[in-house]
């Protein structure tokens, strides 16, 4: 895949095809290059984009400008104003209002780097993180103000249901609905933890949240509390991000002095007091029960769910637990509101993501973009295309208990209900871009020996179901496997998901389940031939043919 | 440190540093700002800070401000130095290793060109 300046789509589906895309996209290729930009724009038929009441669509990126409905006589006009000469064919453009949906618009920043649409960091690495004051000259603390002077607890709830906000963790569970469980629950008192304990391999959006912004997080979690009644919360670091843990103490120790935490915060009859607990570098912590149960002193192991921790969390009090991004959504929320928020994203899944890119592409870093971004833009817009021009092969999301997606899957909308439907998971937001030289049963290996190495050992299917996962997956990849493997595995793979008490092991098996579905032949080769197509996997027994 | 006890102490302060804040662009201070979260302290963020500082010492630059800052999200490219002279647009450096700090610290803060093959076009 080479580096492109721009990137045009054209929608794919049955309607937008009845209507003409074909035309317009063999229009569109003709067009561009009669301009002789065909080396510097990339056009691509995509099965999917969404807004059929303007089919057929043309997007085009890093503006990510939508024109709709198309003609094949409008084609000329688009290319040269938009391509050739950069403006955009605002005649052309699909009307606004139909627009709120699919994807939304990127503020776009000056220069080449391609447009970001920043929420949860949009202060990070611009202020300076040990100093309040510049923190409140970025409109700090106004949020909480405001909640504190003009709200009851209920409002906020509202507020943040209305917006839409999903949990950033990976499962994408209604964050005002659980606010709303633990506001209502009975007991008392009632704690706040944040989830900071981000362990997932490749994930690193909380550290530079945490890093950046701390008290961001802060702020949130005061308002968090005042939702939801608690008095007392607690931010769970990974064990490992030490600069993270020294620049959140300072910032505690800031709040408390200028009086944005402790009692009587900005004069009212609500307290509030915020304590760090470290990790201890166990994976397992970071489900929330295994985490509750380490700040209670006690090995990190879940408990089995129900109760839930909205109800039995923290000491057995009702315990309101959210990720670190999911929180840094809030000040925003509270400061502009909800309807704001949900002008990002899509309809089911508003708001941005944070994803950390890596693997075989020619940028790595962190990026912030709506919801119902594809991964074909990410891979293009934002990564700059695959190194060395290999091909891409397939993604992992959101770190070692994320999902494999196959290049075929590459144009489906990255939002929680695309991806379900897909019957992939979005998880914590880290893409692992992979290219044709990576071996898919290397991949599950290493995966599978990573959950074997981090299973609590508390319940049966997790505990023996990634050894013997592993196990089979290792003999495969020595040239050692048996057709018989198979069917084997995808059974460790569904009594994983099934009987597991917990996160960990219930997803634990997706890998498996995913380059069976998607890669069954590069496995099979394995097998059947002892090769390894990619070149990865080393065997043991030469084969005599 | 005051203590904030309303909604309009918060405005207060805040006007008040923002204030400060172009007080000190207007007599044409500079700011240089480090990246300083994980990933540009592996990128050798902190050699980069202790170059700028040993210079700023060495040739006796005033009215500087060098302040820390976390990531921006291109961690491809730490460490990165973003410098702002009085009242101009914000400059942002990548890959600053201490001999280009020197070189920024010599030709942009000293006498006024950026040096412009270290610069991400933001």
């Amino acid at each position: 895949m080479k580096h492109t300046r721009a990137m045009v789509l054209v929608s794919g589906d049955p309607l937008s095809l009845e209507r003409g895309a074909m035309d317009v996209y063999n229009r569109l290729q003709d067009e561009i290059k009669a301009f002789g930009i065909d080396q510097e724009v990339n056009v691509t038929l995509v099965p999917e984009l969404g807004r059929h009441d303007a089919a057929p669509l043309v997007v085009v990126y890093p503006e990510a400008v939508i024109y709709g409905p198309v003609k094949p006589e409008n084609v000329h006009y688009l290319v040269e104003e938009h391509l050739y000469k950069g403006r955009v064919a605002a005649e052309l453009q699909a009307s606004v209002k139909e627009l709120s949906g699919k994807i939304a618009w990127l503020t776009a920043r000056k220069g080449t780097l391609p447009a970001e649409q920043r929420i949860v960091l949009e202060r990070a690495g611009l202020i300076d993180p040990t100093s309040v004051e510049d923190y409140i000259v970025h409109d700090g603390y106004q949020a909480l103000g405001k909640v504190l002077a003009e709200m009851k607890p209920t409002d906020v709830i509202d507020l943040v249901s209305k917006s839409g906000l999903r949990g950033r963790g990976g499962a994408g569970f209604p964050t005002g609905t659980k606010w709303g469980f633990v506001a209502k629950a009975p007991g008392s008192p009632k704690y706040v933890i944040c989830n900071a304990d981000e362990s997932e391999p490749g994930t690193f959006k909380d550290r530079l949240l945490l890093e950046g912004d701390p008290h961001c997080l802060v702020e949130a979690m005061v308002i968090a509390a005042y939702a939801v009644g608690a008095s007392e919360g607690y931010i769970y670091v990974r064990g490992e991000y030490s600069l993270a843990q020294e620049r959140l103490h300072l910032a505690i120790l800031q709040a408390k002095e200028m009086g944005f935490l402790g009692k009587n915060i900005f004069n009212t009859d609500f307290s509030f007091d915020l304590h760090i607990h470290s990790g201890a570098g166990a994976y397992i912590c970071g489900e929330e029960t295994a985490l509750i149960e380490s700040i209670e002193g006690k090995t990190g192991q879940p408990r089995s769910r129900p109760p839930f921790p909205t109800t039995h969390g923290l000491w057995g009090k009702p315990t309101l637990v959210n990720n670190v991004e999911t929180l840094a959504n809030i000040p925003a929320i509270i400061r502009h509101g909800a309807e704001w928020y949900r002008s990002f994203g899509t309809p089911s899944s508003p708001g941005t993501k944070v994803y950390t890119i890596l693997g075989n592409v020619n940028m790595t870093g962190l990026i912030e973009v709506p919801m119902g971004i594809t991964l074909r833009e990410v891979i293009t817009i934002y990564a700059k295309g695959m190194k060395d021009g290999k091909a891409f092969k397939f993604a992992q999301t959101g770190g070692s208990s994320g999902s494999v997606i196959p290049a075929s899957l590459q144009d489906t909308p990255m939002d929680f209900d695309s991806f379900n439907k897909a019957g992939v998971s979005l998880g914590s937001g880290a893409l692992l871009i992979c290219n044709e030289d990576n071996c898919v049963v290397d991949m599950a290996k290493v995966l599978l020996n990573f959950f074997r190495k981090e299973s609590c050992g508390k319940c049966n299917p997790c505990r023996i179901g990634c050894q013997r996962s592993w196990e089979i997956l290792n003999a495969i990849s020595e040239g050692r496997g048996k057709m018989e493997d198979l069917p084997v595995l995808m059974e460790l793979s569904a009594n994983l998901a099934n009987l597991s008490n917990c996160g960990l092991g219930q997803t634990a098996g997706t890998p498996i389940h995913d380059i069976l579905t998607h890669f069954r032949a590069e496995v099979e080769a394995h097998i059947r031939l002892k090769v390894c197509p990619a070149g990865v996997c080393r065997m043991r027994e030469k084969v005599l043919r | 440190m005051t203590t904030i006890k309303s909604l309009e102490d918060l405005k207060k302060l805040r006007e008040q540093a923002l204030e400060k804040r172009k007080a000190k662009s207007a007599s044409g201070s500079t700011q240089v700002i480090v990246a300083m979260g994980t990933c540009g302290i592996a990128a050798g963020a902190r050699d980069t800070m202790k170059a700028i500082l040993e210079t700023i010492e060495k040739e006796g630059i005033s009215d500087i401000i060098v302040t820390q800052t976390g990531c921006i999200g291109l961690c491809e490219r730490e460490p990165i130095v973003q410098v702002v002279v009085g009242e101009n647009p914000k400059v942002t450096y990548g890959k600053v290793t201490p001999e280009v700090a020197r070189q920024i610290m010599h030709d942009h803060i000293q006498n006024g060109k950026i040096v412009e093959n270290h610069v991400i076009p933001m």
